[in-house]
């Protein structure tokens, strides 16, 4: 069984009336199929409202399905008893890096974690300290979070979720409120974990650039999976993209009019360096 | 400017305070506390001054970052000594206009002046020495008694520790609010109460907004982190008393007997 | 007309241990009808530069002059000096206060002591030029979609008619289609009201296919000035302190690197094709 499996999810915000009457009915989740195997590093695309973010929420159980089946790390995310279970091992990043921090120091915060699943106090200290140097946070760990910068927030605020040792992290646009280097630094502390500690990364986004290193891609509109596979052959489909309010990064583009403009130039070239070979072997 | 306030920061350091048990350092300031309204004599005086100099010293703050933090409440000072000074019956020392000094007065005002200055430094240092999350752990677990009685004491030290964190973000955003709203021609300045608490619609409507979205956002971080309570939580720091701090209990108790018995003295 | 500064310094918390000098003898003149766009990392002085602009923060030390006038001046109008330099915050959806859109558009010009129907007139003018569609004029600010709510509140400053338009990143936060719809808005307000248009931006591929002059902060001092090309012919200085050059223009210079004769001026997406095709057309 994949650490991920979602069957047919449907989640629908429902508003009522003072009388109780349904006044709307907003279907974010519309039959989502997902699968991600342990290890692997999936990416979530869409435009906002799109619904990549209820999809995460459901994820780390913050949502209940309304519809449609959904197992994490082999439980049944409907049973109420596998709650905590699945939100120690599927840990959540969120946007906004102030809005998640808790404590007033950043080694405190990290404890957070731990402290509520009951993790004796020496071992919440060596993890603590085991997560905040994998995100390469550990020098800060007496500093106070108002005075780092938004990147060093999102890397604290991962390292939080790495000190409840998870095997999964689902990050929802964790990016989105930050400058470049800023993206580039959360970014590269994902890559890493995944890479080096085989954590299972879901990263959910809308830049492009981002999702170059996935393993799979998922695109979402409109509450629906509309398409999936490697970032190539997503990338391949420009026009495609562009119907769901997305884009391609600024080199896949220029491949894609050049192409269009009779240069036989390869489908979904990702970057800088293999449209520089591309054209060389062209010239 | 609104960040300027120095009160109820924390400033590192590495002293034997620092590293005192917070709810050591608690209860010793409230011992002080009671003690600064119990003195009436310049032994007294003394006494206290002697313990609150030490107290500083061994804190390893510089006394000028500590004196800074009067500077909010000076107004408040000068209207309580003027009060003292002018409003006391006594004895006349001078009198001018409608005006008199009594000898009683002035010695209220002094002690006075003395007793706001003192508690001001004295429960800064509580806060320069101790980060807010050492302070709500020691009132959390000062105050677990009353858990018995159906008070919610966890979940008010959660709580007072979240707004110790958000107080300085919500700051930083009045600032950027007002700002933008200055930007679009709106005055907090002129006109009278009633046309000034209608100016602050633009700037409390989305301060307030923005709160309780940042309270949302966070409460779902939370639990996603998987908070659920006081219960069955463990703490990566647990409160331990040591050597020190029962030193410093019967330091402060000696002190407390000392201020007493020089009240009845004189 | 022209917004001139003559070596503007700024310091913050000044004699204090966290003083910061955030704008360093910063001299710049700012044509009227001009598209400029500032680049720099978060703290080089970006963001406080441009709150001088309209008087917001008082410099430490230089002139600050708009059309000739000391805004330092005691006897100065600062307060129509703001809405004849409009300034958009980021995120300024998050000022939306009014119970309708359209309430909250007409807050800028009614504060500049209009009369209730020409505040109409002129929010009504501003919501149509951002194309926020009729349905949501009278809705709650906060029903509308994360785009839809940056527009409107871009409308509120427009509404007060300002001379000049600076808008602090502008597209953070929204999707691609939402980031081209907003740049486009600003792109036509440059074009067809002949408004000076400053934007500051984080991406260097926006400003260099919208600007027509770029100015890149850095540590409080203007590091370089000029068109985008000239700028990022600098590309390795700029990675020096942070910054990069759009993803083309690299792409240009390895190009030469191996021998294809492409244009290392290259700066736009199209500039870079005709670049690349014009190479390949003359080789044949």
């Amino acid at each position: 069984m994949n650490f991920i499996e979602a069957r047919k999810l449907v989640f629908e915000y429902i508003r009522r009336d003072e009388e109780d009457n349904v006044e709307s009915i907003l279907t974010a989740l519309d039959e989502v199929d997902l699968d991600v195997r342990e290890g692997e590093f999936v990416a979530v695309l869409g435009h906002n409202g799109s619904g990549k973010s209820t999809l995460a929420k459901h994820l780390n159980v913050l949502l209940a399905p309304g519809g449609g089946t959904l197992w994490v790390d082999g439980k049944d995310a409907e049973d109420a008893d596998n709650l905590w279970a699945i939100r120690q091992s599927t840990g959540m990043v969120f946007q906004n890096p102030d809005n998640q921090i808790i404590a007033s120091v950043v080694e405190e915060d990290v404890a957070f974690g731990p402290e509520n699943i009951g993790v004796p106090t020496a071992e919440i200290l060596k993890r603590v300290e085991k997560s905040l140097k994998s995100v390469g946070m550990l020098q800060y760990r007496e500093h106070s979070p108002n005075r780092l910068s938004g990147g060093q927030k999102q890397r604290v605020a991962i390292a939080g979720v790495m000190a409840m040792e998870p095997k999964c992290i689902v990050l929802d646009e964790p990016t989105a409120m930050l400058d470049p280097n800023g993206r580039r630094e959360v970014l590269e502390a994902v890559e890493r974990l995944n890479r080096e500690k085989g954590v299972t990364v879901i990263l959910i986004t809308h830049y492009m650039e981002e999702v170059t290193n996935a393993d799979r891609v998922y695109v979402m509109d409109n509450g629906k999976v509309v398409m999936q596979g490697t970032p190539r052959a997503i990338f391949s489909q420009v026009d495609t993209l562009k119907s769901y309010r997305l884009d391609v990064p600024q080199i896949t583009l220029l491949a894609y009019e050049l192409r269009k403009a009779g240069l036989a130039i390869p489908e979904g070239i990702l970057t800088r360096q293999e449209l520089v070979e591309a054209l060389c072997r062209l010239y | 400017m609104l960040r300027d306030i120095t009160i109820g920061q924390y400033y590192p350091a590495d002293s034997v305070i620092h590293k005192l048990d917070p709810r050591t350092k608690l209860m010793a300031t409230l011992v002080y506390i009671l003690s600064l309204f119990l003195f009436r004599n310049v032994a007294g005086f003394a006494a206290v001054t002697l313990w609150l100099a030490l107290v500083i010293w061994l804190s390893k703050v510089p006394f000028g970052y500590m004196v800074r933090g009067l500077k909010a409440v000076v107004i408040i000072l000068l209207i309580t000594v003027l009060f003292n000074l002018f409003l006391t019956p006594g004895e006349t020392l001078v009198s001018f206009w409608k005006l008199r000094i009594t000898e009683e007065g002035l010695k209220n005002a002094a002690f006075m002046a003395v007793r706001l200055i003192y508690l001001i430094l004295g429960s800064s240092i509580l806060t320069l020495t101790t980060t807010p999350n050492q302070l709500t752990d020691g009132l959390e677990k000062s105050l677990k008694p009353l858990n018995k009685i159906h008070v919610p004491v966890h979940e008010i030290a959660m709580m007072m520790s979240i707004a110790l964190r958000f107080i300085p973000i919500l700051i930083e955003e009045t600032d950027k609010i007002m700002k933008a709203q200055l930007a679009r021609g709106a005055d907090f300045e002129s006109g009278n109460l009633v046309k000034k608490a209608k100016e602050m619609v633009p700037l409390l409507v989305p301060l307030f907004i923005s709160a309780f979205r940042r309270a949302n956002d966070l409460a779902l971080a939370m639990e996603a982190r998987c908070y659920h309570g006081g219960e069955g939580r463990t703490k990566m720091k647990p409160l331990k008393y040591k050597h020190v701090d029962f030193l410093v209990y019967l330091a402060a108790a000696g002190y407390f007997m000392a201020v007493i018995l020089l009240r009845r003295l004189w | 007309m022209s917004i001139i500064l003559d070596k503007v310094n700024y310091v913050y918390s000044e004699k204090t241990a966290y003083e910061i000098h955030a704008l360093k003898d910063v001299s710049l003149k700012i044509n009227d009808g001009e598209f400029i766009g500032i680049i720099g990392h978060t703290g080089s002085g970006k963001s406080t530069l441009i709150q001088h602009l309209n008087g917001l923060v008082k410099a430490s030390s230089g002139g600050i002059y708009y059309n000739g006038q000391d805004i330092d001046d005691d006897d100065y109008n600062r307060k129509e000096l703001r809405s004849k330099v409009g300034l958009v915050f980021q995120y300024p959806e998050h000022q939306l206060f009014e119970t309708t859109v359209f309430a909250d558009v007409c807050f800028g010009p009614k504060n500049q002591g209009l009369s209730r129907k020409q505040s109409e007139l002129k929010a009504f003018t501003a919501l149509r030029s951002v194309r926020l569609p009729e349905d949501y004029w009278y809705r709650s600010p906060f029903e509308l979609s994360g785009g839809q709510k940056r527009r409107a509140a871009i409308a509120g400053v427009l509404a007060m008619e300002p001379e000049v338009l600076v808008l602090d990143e502008p597209t953070a936060g929204l999707d691609p289609k939402g980031r081209d719809e907003i740049l486009d808005l600003v792109a036509k307000l440059h074009k067809e009201r002949r408004m000076t248009v400053i934007l500051v931006s984080h991406s260097m591929e926006d400003v260099a296919k919208y600007v027509g002059r770029l100015i890149v902060m850095n540590r409080g001092s203007v590091m370089y000035d000029g068109t985008p090309a000239e700028v990022f012919a600098h590309y390795q200085e700029l990675e020096e302190v942070g910054l990069a050059a759009p993803q083309v223009t690299y792409l240009m210079h390895e190009l030469r690197g191996r021998g294809i004769p492409a244009n290392g001026t290259a700066t736009t997406l199209e500039e870079a094709k005709q670049s690349i095709l014009q190479a390949f057309s003359e080789k044949r």
